[in-house]
């Protein structure tokens, strides 16, 4: 594409250096015109960002013409890793930093002494920014540099944009970190999964944008007709998020010189909007863009192709369609009217079938190479998040009918329900994903020790395990001792006692979260030390690339 | 991976057809536009103009700039990972909370507080439940009160003056976006604000009238200063005291 090709020039990078130096400006002169300490500190944490981009532009430049990478080497495609690489150690420490709030947080449910009764560290404050580590900084630096990555080997292009890929994985970052900060010092919008403010959010619209860009224009470089069903599933996420994105942080700010806004909704079409938001990111971010991975990273590293190409047409399109719907079945017996609380039930039963078709789509692609299984433990951890997603996307049909949700909503059961998809399903996809990639980007010929993956699986399996039996104990209990009548008919147990009967699995809960931390420990010793102590791929064997197109 | 499946007839069966989103990057982007568009316009549009989402209910009144401070210091705490604010209509949430929650009671509230998971119990009509004594003593130190809670103190809360300067441009935002204040509400933001934790002050008058039945007294028993506890307990003693049930015509707005 010769547009994507202007990304490289001069005029380029004369934009990103005068933008960064202006809203640099504009940023200190707000941080000097607020009275919000927080704000403040993100106001000068943005400007020296812009500071960092302005200077790393005009280093740039200034090597001349060796700045400009080859599109291609010797006709093979010369493909542009540097900001896969970043981002997948991102997600290494996002992914452990969130992993450890989570244990922190769970501690504090089993032994409130922990919350310190300060402002910073108070579960309310805590909460978010555990679900934000793991979704948006774990799981989102994953889909960043998975969707780069497979992006350019499924076309067989190298990455467009020169400054732009960097901005997206260091713009995106820079979001978590100011998100993440904001959530400590009290700087919220106090809408599930959707916590960050409006400048935040306005900041990370820009990053998306680029992303797409970038993501497009590589797509339209490709050396294929077809685009490759990993590729769907990933602009499927990027365009929908998007979309969620907007229509869930429509607010108006207070002021330049204040972090807190208002959302133009209110009450009830605020709590639809906000589900719709809500169980998309899960139907989207935690999904869409997973089983993107899925397609790619399970063939390949099982070495067959794709079970069935129809089934991937179907599941794709019935996925995209029917998630959006489901939103309803969060908000059962409340104040929405029926008729939509029944078709976000009827929706999300019928969500069963597309779920398992990429199920199936992705188990049965290991045909023939199940004794892999045996040999390999990170093919073994990439299928076994299929089983999870499996799991958790029936238990999620099972949850959304009304008489189940009358005793599972508000409870545990959900918390446990969450962990299963997110710990088994995105986390082991992920590890997957990441230890495949590792290897790959750093040239090594193996991961460190295959000893250790065995090691990880089992320990954070064995985590998962206590993790989500506890909950669905802890949840079921709970949900019947709030309905549990005495024979005169008088409520049996006040809300305390069964505050109290939570304890054990509340402490359950966080030995098995503390295992999964510990699985996830051995790995980034395991990704340090492939990256130090094994020896570099022999480089003049082509590397097996035959991808297979979506066809 | 079958291979083309036109291969045989000469006519394109219907997979191939397919191949348009597969060759077309932006008709596959229309594509995913299109399908991801319709769920959420037939849920959320109808919400706009529906009669029992939209109703107006006897008693609903703006927050008091007092209350909306405190609205703003829950939210800011995250007390929604652990406090819903939607009682359902189910035969013991009703005998252990009151009146299920009706869709006016939310009317105002930006962003919703209705949250998805009870740690703790439900808030929706915690207002004048306990005394202000009680609240304040339970949000410094709630295992003082209630040994077996897991909630944690907020001790800081009655040590920290609040945050007056920009009530009356939030109340101007919250208007934007249709909460009914008045020209009159906003320019005497402040002074309503001070006269909510005073009953004694000469505007407390004027206050009621613009706020009718808003509790007026000092709410963290520190006549000294304005906390954010005055403000956090003013919010929590209003929570589903505004409408009536006594009056409440359930018949009215059948859903």
């Amino acid at each position: 594409m010769a547009a994507a090709q202007h990304f490289s020039m001069r005029g380029n990078e004369t934009i990103g250096a005068g933008l960064c130096a202006a809203f640099g400006v504009l940023f200190l002169i707000i941080a000097g015109l607020t009275d919000h300490s927080g704000y403040a500190f993100h106001m000068v944490v943005m400007a020296l960002a812009c500071g960092l981009g302005f200077y790393a532009i005009v280093n740039w430049a200034a090597r001349g013409e060796t700045r400009h990478e080859p599109l291609e080497i010797n006709g093979r495609p010369n493909y542009n890793d540097g900001p896969v690489r970043f981002a997948t150690i991102a997600a290494m420490f996002w992914g452990i930093a969130g992993f450890t709030v989570g244990l922190v947080i769970a501690l504090q449910l089993a032994f409130p002494a922990l919350n310190f009764d300060l402002p910073w560290t108070n579960f309310g404050r805590l909460r978010p920014l555990h679900t934000s580590a793991v979704i948006f900084a774990f799981g989102g630096n994953v889909l960043l540099g998975t969707s780069f990555y497979v992006v350019q080997r499924t076309c067989h292009a190298r990455l467009a944009g020169v400054l732009s890929p960097w901005f997206v994985v260091l713009g995106y970052n820079l979001f978590i970190v100011v998100a993440g900060t904001g959530y400590l010092l009290g700087i919220t919008q106090g809408k599930e999964y959707a916590e960050p403010e409006w400048y935040a959010d306005l900041f990370l619209t820009v990053v998306w944008v680029v992303y797409l860009l970038v993501f497009l224009a590589t797509i339209w470089r490709r050396k294929e007709p077809h685009i490759y069903v990993a590729n769907w599933f990933y602009l499927g996420f990027i365009v929908t998020i998007a979309v969620l994105h907007l229509g869930n942080n429509a607010t108006i700010p207070v002021s330049l010189t204040s972090p807190k806004s208002y959302i133009l909704w209110s009450g009830i079409q605020d709590a639809m909007f906000q589900w719709w938001y809500g169980h998309n990111a899960v139907g989207f971010f935690l999904t869409a863009g997973f089983l993107a991975i899925m397609y790619y990273f399970i063939p390949k590293r099982a070495e067959r192709p794709v079970y069935s190409y129809r089934l991937s047409i179907i599941h794709f399109w019935a996925l995209i369609f029917l998630y959006i719907w489901a939103g309803p079945h969060h908000l059962h017996y409340t104040a929405l009217p029926d008729w939509a609380q029944t078709l976000g039930m009827t929706f999300s039963i019928m969500l069963w079938m597309p779920s398992w078709g990429g199920m199936i789509n992705g188990l049965m692609t290991l045909s023939g190479a199940w004794d892999k299984l045996r040999t390999d433990p990170v093919l073994r951890m990439m299928v076994v998040s299929v089983a999870f997603y499996g799991m958790s996307t029936f238990e999620g049909p099972l949850m959304s009918i009304k008489a189940v949700n009358s005793l599972s909503h508000y409870t545990d059961w959900t918390i446990g329900h969450v962990h299963s998809g997110a710990l088994g399903w995105v986390g082991y996809v992920s590890f997957g994903a990441i230890y495949c990639l590792v290897p790959w980007l750093w040239k090594r010929e193996r991961l460190y020790s295959n000893r250790l993956v065995e090691w990880h699986f089992w320990i954070s399996t064995i985590g998962i395990v206590f993790y989500i039996s506890a909950m669905w104990v802890s949840g079921i209990m709970q949900g019947l001792m709030w309905r549990a009548y005495t024979s005169l008919g008088f409520l049996e147990y006040s809300f305390v006692e069964t505050v109290a009967a939570m304890h054990p699995y509340y402490v359950i809960r966080a030995f098995g979260g503390g295992l999964f931390l510990l699985g996830a420990l051995l790995m980034a010793y395991n990704l340090w030390m492939t990256v130090r102590a094994v020896a570099p791929r022999a480089e003049a064997a082509p590397t097996n690339l035959q991808h297979v197109p979506a066809e | 991976m079958t291979t083309s499946p036109q291969a045989h007839t000469g006519k394109p069966s219907l997979w191939a057809r397919h191949k348009i989103f597969e060759t077309n990057s932006i008709l596959l982007i229309l594509g995913i536009l299109i399908v991801v568009s319709i769920g959420g316009l037939v849920e959320i549009a109808p919400l706009f103009y529906l009669r029992s989402t939209i109703e107006k209910v006897e008693g609903m009144r703006p927050y008091t700039p007092l209350e909306l401070a405190g609205r703003a210091i829950y939210v800011r705490e995250g007390c929604y990972n652990c406090h819903s604010q939607m009682i359902r209509p189910l035969r013991d949430e009703i005998e252990r909370y009151g009146h299920f929650s009706l869709a006016a009671e939310s009317m105002y509230d930006k962003p919703f507080q209705w949250g998805s998971k009870r740690t703790g119990p439900d808030l929706a009509r915690v207002g004048g439940k306990y005394s202000d004594a009680w609240q304040l003593q339970h949000l410094n130190a709630p295992r003082s009160l209630v040994p077996q809670s897991i909630m944690p103190g907020y001790p800081f809360l009655a040590t920290t003056e609040l945050d007056v300067n920009r009530i009356a441009q939030e109340m101007r935002v919250n208007r934007m976006s249709g909460v009914p204040y008045s020209d009159e509400m906003i320019a005497n933001a402040v002074t309503d604000l001070r006269a909510q934790v005073d009953p004694d002050h000469p505007q407390a008058d004027a206050f009621q009238k613009r706020y009718p039945k808003a509790a007026s007294r000092d709410f963290d028993g520190n006549p000294q200063r304005i906390t954010e506890a005055d403000a956090m307990i003013a919010y929590l003693q209003m929570l589903g005291t505004l409408v009536d049930f006594k009056q409440y015509d359930n018949k009215a707005n059948l859903r």
